[in-house]
């Protein structure tokens, strides 16, 4: 055996140490300002829905007709609504049906997609031809029109809202991941570990799951988003969730016929706290995209 | 007057890690009709150099110094001027000419689109000398191509077509970054002929950026060597090729790997080697292909990728599967390796036939494969350690192995690559492109396979880290003693490393044989060809190649 001489190599490129895929995410992300405050005001919400509660205590089930219509005053901050439910408790109530259900919702449409997208994907073929057109068929129909039908038929609680919603997103996040499994399953280091008898199980479980996970990440935050706007639609025509539960939607459906009476304090706060979770979302999901580096959408 | 003279030209890049000063004081020119070749190794700094002297920069990069194409100053200059500029007195022609055409329109229109941004000539006066355009460039029955759209032409056509485009409005200064890489040695040789006709008929100044020392011996009068983003050497073709000064010059022209030629003498007194292979005692290849035939698609569209291809590899020895893009060469080796299942014929690995084994001996039979490919960075998962990648095949086939052991066994194999094992943490991001080739050698080896196939593993490098890897390679063989399929493109590569070749042309075996003989004296003239097309990084030898080259080709259209 000849000992060789170790050259140095292409001299003169030096190898940089980059920083690690997590870290650098993080400073991309912490870059985006928009992203920042969008993070912010979802932890604020959140908060606000789910703790406000116990520190802002409301009776949310009985009417109080004595209490019905005031306007904002140092008793009711935000008023009380045509049976005497406090307005910002209410807010905080009906905000918990409207996150929980958007939030789970976006996350099982994100899981169908996931494994829907990644099984037509990685095993191509007639498989994929006929799972993708089952996608097609899915999309040509307009979402809202199934949801409502469903709902028609149904009237669902919150439970059966998130499955209602959650079956009818995941089909552009099915999409996505069919499209990110498509080119990681031809990448060099999967044809590699197939070439050696490694099984199915293994390239999906080691490499094309974890390289997918910032594309699936995204997708989600941008299901969810679109998910609590579509709760808002359902129960804004009446078809979401069940009096005396309601949900934001529902706040401003009931508040509607009064706000031309002037009663601002019914439509307003739940309009803006919808325009603003949704807003939030978007713009996280906008600064994870810019992080990870994927294509989204 | 030089067509280009750069005066203390610099460009700085703004990047998320701070200011990276690329280029650093580069001054050059370019005479009228004189071709210079600016050559370097990835990250050198020279193709920034070309686009600079195009205005063509990116938004985060600074130039500063100067840069004057024919008397107008580039660096500095504002958009409307520098469009005046490009297209009439500079021209570019880019790597890659599939990215370089607008695929939804037709290469005349292309071609009379360029002529009528810079001329007030008529629409049909364009489209007249776009179709003379295309005949100067070589393309044969030019009127009716003139309507075709780019995919409807090969790569070196397409590649003709940039170049009229590049000459059409006949500019002052061409540059060339790296035209013939993309293509084949036998389109190579041709583009070639085409730049050197056309700089000499109209006293063009070419800057040919490239990598390339046989092309650089091939085309260039003279040459400037860059290194991290200056100049360390220029000189005429035969100065800086032949008698370096420079130690890098020199250490870079060591690694180029040449091709031996056979001496013009007449082939014929060369003893024929024995038939079949080298005349080996042991009985059965490692692994053989036999009459295999492989068909994508069916009806019409079918495309045969390999047919009725015969070939062995025995315990020990190197082969070189070796053709042009399209010749079936990487699909021969996914068959072997069991990635592409043959339509027709019999894959034999280890002696056992792969279409009677059962699934689980399969498997068992893929433990004894190594396996490295060409893209460094596609061939380790990003979101793995150095240690994980390499441990991955241990991981499929040695489950009961304990995580000492493992990480052992990691250890010894880094060792054996020459890497040092505290790379074992590192991620592969952080690796070189040649740090990662011997990963995946790494990788590839630990298992002690009785076989590695290698598809075109230092065709991403450049030549002083491929000659590195080839090193640790052939070292490695020599100790373990494996059998390697070696795919490759450069015949001179393949002529230092394998002690058969194979030839390969659309989808067939054209010829094999003990490499000294195959590849010195070929017994088909598709490998004749083929040689003869290889430019070698000296251009004394490389000007009696192509005279040669050419007197053969003129003999056959005669």
């Amino acid at each position: 055996m000849t000992a060789v001489q170790m050259v140095p190599e292409a001299p003169g490129a030096p190898v940089t140490v980059a920083a690690t895929g997590w870290r650098l995410a993080v400073r991309r992300f912490r870059r985006n300002t928009l992203a920042v405050i969008g993070l912010a005001v979802i932890v604020v919400v959140v908060l606000f829905c789910f703790v406000g509660p116990l520190l802002y205590p409301t009776d949310q089930t009985h009417t109080q007709l004595s209490q019905a219509n005031l306007g904002p005053s140092a008793a009711h901050l935000l008023g009380t609504d045509a049976v005497g439910h406090d307005v910002l408790g209410r807010l905080m109530y009906g905000g918990t049906v409207s996150l929980t259900v958007g939030i789970a919702a976006g996350v099982l449409a994100t899981v169908v997609g996931t494994l829907w997208g990644s099984v037509a994907g990685y095993v191509g073929g007639w498989v994929d031809a006929a799972m993708m057109r089952v996608v097609d068929a899915g999309i040509a129909i307009p979402a809202l029109f199934i949801l409502l039908v469903i709902s028609a038929i149904t009237t669902p609680g919150v439970a059966g809202l998130i499955v209602i919603l959650g079956l009818v997103s995941w089909l552009v996040p099915s999409r996505l991941i069919r499209a990110e499994t498509l080119t990681l399953k031809n990448r060099d280091y999967v044809l590699t570990l197939r070439a050696i008898g490694g099984s199915h199980a293994r390239a999906i479980g080691k490499h094309l799951l974890p390289n997918s996970v910032s594309t699936i990440v995204v997708a989600a935050t941008f299901q969810v988003a679109d998910a609590i706007l579509l709760v808002a639609y359902v129960s804004y025509l009446g078809l979401g969730v069940q009096a005396p539960a309601t949900d934001w939607g529902g706040m401003l459906s009931a508040g509607l016929t009064a706000a031309y009476s002037g009663r601002w304090w019914l439509i307003v706060p739940p309009g803006l706290a919808v325009i603003l979770v949704v807003c939030a979302f978007n713009a996280v999901g906008d600064g994870l995209r810019d992080a990870f580096d994927v294509r989204g959408r | 007057m030089s067509v280009l003279t750069t005066t203390d030209l610099g460009v700085a890049f703004r990047t998320e890690s701070g200011t990276v000063d690329a280029v650093r004081g580069v001054s050059l020119r370019v005479e009228p009709g004189q071709t210079l070749a600016l050559v370097g190794e990835s990250g050198s700094g020279k193709s920034t150099v070309a686009l600079a002297a195009m205005g063509l920069l990116s938004g985060n990069a600074t130039a500063s110094g100067s840069a004057v194409v024919d008397g107008t100053e580039v660096v500095g200059a504002a958009e409307p001027a520098l469009r005046a500029l490009r297209g009439s007195t500079v021209a570019m022609v880019f790597q890659e000419p599939a990215t370089a055409l607008d695929p939804l329109t037709r290469v005349g229109a292309q071609i009379a689109e360029v002529i009528r941004n810079h001329r007030q000539v008529s629409a049909a006066a364009a489209a007249a000398e776009a179709v003379d355009m295309l005949d100067r460039v070589g393309i044969p029955d030019p009127e009716q191509r003139a309507r075709a759209f780019p995919f409807q032409l090969s790569g070196g056509q397409r590649q003709r077509v940039v170049i009229a485009m590049a000459i059409a409005n006949s500019p002052k200064l061409l540059i060339a970054d790296e035209p013939t890489t993309a293509l084949d040695v036998t389109v190579q040789a041709e583009i070639l002929e085409l730049l050197r006709e056309l700089a000499a008929d109209t006293g063009t100044g070419v800057l040919l950026v490239t990598h390339n020392m046989g092309v650089v011996a091939d085309f260039a009068d003279r040459v400037a060597v860059m290194l991290q983003g200056e100049i360390v050497e220029t000189g005429s073709v035969e100065d800086v090729l032949l008698r370096p000064e420079h130690e890098y010059t020199n250490r870079l022209l060591a690694a180029v790997p040449r091709l031996t030629v056979a001496a013009p003498a007449p082939a014929m007194s060369v003893a024929s080697p024995p038939d079949g292979p080298g005349g080996r005692p042991d009985p059965a290849p490692v692994v053989d292909l036999r009459d295999v035939s492989v068909t994508f698609g069916r009806g019409a569209r079918a495309v045969h990728a390999l047919r009725g291809v015969d070939i062995a590899v025995h315990a020990g020895e190197t082969v070189g599967l070796v053709g042009e893009s399209g010749s079936g060469k990487s699909t021969a080796a996914r068959v072997a390796l069991g990635l592409i299942r043959p339509s027709a014929g019999s894959v034999h690995l280890f002696g056992t036939d792969l279409r009677r084994a059962q699934r689980r001996d399969r498997r068992s039979l893929r433990s004894g494969i190594g396996v490295v490919l060409q893209d460094p960075v596609a061939s380790l998962d990003a979101r793995m350690s150095v240690a994980e990648c390499i441990a991955e095949p241990l991981a499929v086939h040695r489950r009961g192995m304990s995580g000492t052991d493992r990480r052992k066994r990691v250890d010894e194999v880094l060792d054996a690559v020459r890497l040092p094992r505290d790379l074992a943490t590192r991620a592969p991001r952080e690796l070189s492109g040649g740090q990662r080739q011997r990963v995946s050698l790494a990788r590839a080896l630990v298992l002690s396979p009785r076989l590695l196939v290698a598809d075109e593993p230092t065709s991403a490098l450049d030549v002083s880290v491929q000659e590195t890897v080839l090193e640790v390679l052939r070292e490695l063989q020599d100790d373990l003693g494996f059998a390697c399929l070696f795919v490759s493109h450069d015949l001179a590569v393949v002529q230092q490393f394998a002690e058969r070749v194979v030839v390969m042309r659309q989808g067939v075996v054209e010829e094999q044989g003990a490499t000294g003989a195959t590849l010195v004296h070929p017994t088909t003239d598709y490998t004749r060809r083929l040689l003869a097309a290889v430019p070698v990084p000296d251009p004394v030898v490389q000007r009696r190649r192509r005279a040669e080259r050419l007197a053969t080709l003129a003999a056959v259209t005669a």
